[in-house]
């Protein structure tokens, strides 16, 4: 297969719309990470429905721009009524989130079943998109022919860089020192309602193509897993559209192995990227912290066992310095192990030594991991 | 009743599962809702259908109870995840449940469709866990529901107390030792049983409204635990039965949904409505605080009008007493908020018209008098005690002087000294009544009270 037809194929189409939710979405969510309100973008993907049912009401088409506008009212709608419920003090932050999108969603699958049943607006296509489908529905473009999807995603992926680009400052001071924004004269609500209307936007787009669980899934798990990768917010932004754009391809490759949905494909792979980043991040990752913690036990013990030793004069024997800590034979082994290899005692029959290297790192180190166990 | 179950057995097995889910999934949702737990039901409902495919993979068929047993499996699992992410890494608790859900819903969704694509006769049917189908339910869901839903329920009466320290004071819990983490444990996987034997009926989406719909709802009018939970039951029941009956009556109406629109209404008007908590009520509640204070200003500036020109006999003209507040339209009343003050106050003969405008009456001045003897305690007692400058305690005054009781004036008198002059040197009404006896409008002068010989008339 040469270039061309690669960009002509199905394949492409699909990889490149995936790419530009992938990317849209994990920007966003960077923010919606950060500022604990991922559960509202969780909220927004479900409760535009009915915008988008009831633009198809009236239109009578699947047009994008009609329903992004319904659907951002939709969006702008619930981010207010859930701001409402909670800001009364009638309903916690989590109820009122979990009361809003589900009367939404009920609406519109309500509006769906009774008045759009003949046509080609499916609530499974809704909820997992056909992304597949997307290769068939093509716009040309000052002489480019691309999918439809591909133009709107795109569109949608330049508005949300430039937003992310221009109110930086602002996006990031409200992110992480709302106090500290108002001090200065940046409105936190103002900077939130920005980037939930943008976070609408960008549902709706990726609705049509991979559903509202995709949105969801590129929505959090690529921005929490590059949130486990690094501590700058530069970095982490340009980490989750990279961890986006890859589960998007290897979700499409599992996809395409197994014969399966592919929005569920790219939502699985990126889970599969947070497990990975969750076990093996570098320093902080579950397996880093569980290595760390052993280094650091085995440091404690022998240290231990060179200030017994010093105490216990000549050829220590090693099962009553064993017993001494409650050491199991092989806490001992591990233990004695480095100490053996750097010099810093010496094997004496069954019993352990001193050697005089091991006097001088002892007194360089002092006795100060045994003063509080002998007190 | 007969009638009932005699008209058709679809509609008998939709309505009784659906009224059990209601009435399950209210009481069980009351808790989630005052743990701040609302949207675990969203996660575990979209976890359990990973649970729900891989059942079917393994067993090769679509009895209830295997499916059942993996979405048991998977939604504990789902739980399981969102605490091992939230404790072992800094991602925070919306993170990990927007994880588990979304990537949990995908592999369901992969399962989904791979078991779609595959060879197999028996296949379809699985995606009414998706939206729920009401109108699958047979007898024999009915009787798993029914069951499953004693059971939790029995298991709720029975851990009440526990569930309730859970829901309320943890750590006061496990201080006296109960087990809270076990509770934690027992309280979760119960709320997945709700969950997956909902999942067949509403679906995995529509699942957390019935849960916390009815568990928001029923908070409003509640005001304790066990009173709440029992209404939560209640209108989650109702709602079920209705939504299942409307639906079965009108053609393309979804069950789910409409269960879901019937319980977000009773929530809408429970919000608006209920009695102490509702929009309508703390509206009132506010109007009457306003309207007691603008009543309340007006008697002192008539007061303090007299006051400075030593004249009480005079009447205060409207445009006196509006300038008094300030400017309309900076922060000043309008001319025709004064005026029906006014009239409220002449009604209740606070004040009486005269032509030029209006003027105290005895009544009037005993009240007058009790307003501006808080303002200026409290002016006084901001300089005393708190070594406010003079010019600065005028505006806490002035709302400090309709909160204050007639007890805390007393108090105030007494750790001041009984002064009688206030900071900018004007007096200090001394108290007319004994407040314990405020019943009677005429009785109970006290004899610490020196009525003053002339009144302001």
């Amino acid at each position: 297969m040469n270039w061309s037809d690669f960009f002509h194929s199905s394949s492409f189409s699909i990889l490149l719309v995936g790419s530009f939710v992938a990317a849209s979405c994990a920007l966003l969510g960077c923010f919606l990470v950060l500022r604990r309100m991922v559960l509202l973008g969780d909220a927004l993907s479900h409760s535009v429905l009915p915008g988008i049912a009831i633009a198809f009401l009236l239109t009578g088409s699947l047009a994008s721009f009609p329903m992004i506008i319904g659907a951002g009212t939709f969006g702008v709608l619930t981010v207010v009524l859930v701001q409402l419920l909670n800001r009364s003090g009638r309903l916690g932050e989590d109820a009122s989130i979990g009361v809003v999108f589900p009367a939404f969603f009920a609406l519109g699958v309500l509006i769906i079943s009774r008045y759009a049943r003949d046509v080609d607006l499916d609530i499974d296509c809704v909820l997992f998109g056909e992304i597949a489908y997307t290769p068939l529905d093509i716009w040309v473009l000052g002489g480019v022919e691309l999918p439809r999807a591909a133009w709107v995603m795109g569109g949608i992926l330049v508005f949300n860089v430039l937003l992310v680009t221009l109110l930086y400052k602002e996006l990031k001071v409200t992110s992480f020192d709302p106090a500290l924004a108002a001090a200065l004269g940046l409105s936190p609500l103002v900077v939130h309602y920005i980037l939930m209307s943008a976070v609408s936007v960008t549902v709706v787009g990726s609705f049509q193509s991979v559903g509202a669980i995709l949105v969801v899934a590129m929505l959090v798990v690529p921005a929490a897993t590059a949130f486990l990768l690094t501590r700058r917010l530069r970095q982490m932004l340009g980490l989750a559209v990279v961890l986006g754009v890859l589960s998007a391809w290897s979700g499409y490759a599992m996809a395409y192995a197994l014969d399966c949905s592919i929005a569920g494909g790219m939502a699985t792979s990126a889970g599969g990227f947070f497990s990975l980043a969750f076990l093996f991040a570098p320093r902080r990752g579950v397996v880093a912290r569980a290595h760390a913690y052993r280094r650091l036990r085995v440091e404690l013990s022998g240290q231990l066992l060179l200030l017994h030793l010093r105490a216990g004069g000549d050829a220590t024997d090693r099962a009553a310095s064993a017993h001494r800590f409650a050491w199991r034979a092989r806490d001992l082994r591990r233990a004695v192990r480095p100490l053996l290899a750097s010099g810093l005692v010496e094997q004496v029959g069954d019993g352990l030594r001193l050697t005089p290297r091991g006097e001088r790192a002892l007194q360089e180190q002092g006795t100060a991991p045994l003063a509080h166990r002998e007190s | 009743m007969q009638w009932l179950f005699e008209w058709n057995s679809t509609l008998r097995n939709v309505l009784v599962g659906s009224a059990i889910l209601g009435v399950v999934g209210g009481v069980m949702g009351s808790f989630a809702l005052l743990r701040r737990q609302s949207l675990l039901g969203d996660a575990l409902a979209h976890a359990a259908l990973p649970g729900v495919c891989i059942a079917f993979l393994l067993t090769g068929s679509k009895a209830p109870s295997g499916l059942f047993l993996g979405a048991l499996v998977a939604g504990v699992l789902g739980a399981l995840f969102v605490l091992i992410i939230v404790r072992g890494s800094r991602v925070k608790e919306d993170s990990a449940i927007g994880i588990v859900l979304s990537v949990f819903f995908g592999i369901g969704i992969v399962l989904l469709t791979y078991i779609q694509n595959l060879p197999l006769g028996s296949q379809s049917g699985l995606d009414t866990y998706l939206f729920g189908q009401a109108a699958t339910l047979l007898r024999e869901d009915i009787r798993v529901m029914a069951i499953v839903g004693a059971i939790v329920l029995v298991l709720v009466g029975l851990c009440f107390k526990e569930f309730k320290l859970l829901a309320f004071d943890r750590e006061f819990g496990a201080s006296v030792g109960f087990p809270m983490r076990g509770l934690e444990v027992l309280l979760t996987v119960l709320l997945v049983v709700v969950v997956v034997i909902g999942l067949r009926t509403v679906g995995v989406i529509l699942m957390v409204a019935t849960l916390i719909t009815p568990a928001a709802a029923a908070r409003q009018w509640a005001r304790s635990l066990g009173s709440m939970a029992l209404l939560a039951g209640a209108i989650g029941g109702v709602c079920g039965a209705a939504g299942a009956l409307l639906s079965a009556g009108v053609p393309h109406l979804p069950t789910g949904p409409t269960i879901v629109l019937f319980s977000s209404a009773i929530l809408a008007v429970s919000i608006i409505l209920a009695p102490g908590r509702g929009v309508v009520w703390s509206w009132l509640r506010a109007r009457r605080l306003t309207d007691r204070v603008r009543r309340e200003n007006l008697l002192k500036d008539i007061y303090r009008i007299g006051e400075a020109a030593n004249d009480w006999e005079a009447a205060v003209s409207l445009e006196r007493l509006q300038s008094a507040r300030g400017q309309a339209g900076q922060g000043g009343p309008a001319r025709a908020t004064v005026a029906r003050t006014a009239q409220a106050l002449e009604r209740s003969a606070q004040v009486e018209r005269l032509t030029g405008g209006w003027r105290l009456t005895a009544d009037g001045v005993e009240s007058a008098e009790r307003v501006v003897r808080k303002h200026r305690l409290w002016e006084l007692f901001l300089t005393r005690r708190l070594d406010l400058p003079s010019d600065h305690v005028h505006r806490d005054a002035e709302a400090m002087e309709h909160t204050l009781t007639d007890e805390d004036v007393l108090e105030l008198e007494r750790t001041l000294g009984n002064p009688s002059v206030d900071p900018h040197g004007r007096p200090i009404p001394p108290a007319r009544r004994d407040p314990d006896a405020d019943q009677g409008p005429e009785t109970g002068r006290g004899p610490g009270a020196p009525i003053p010989e002339e009144g302001a008339n």
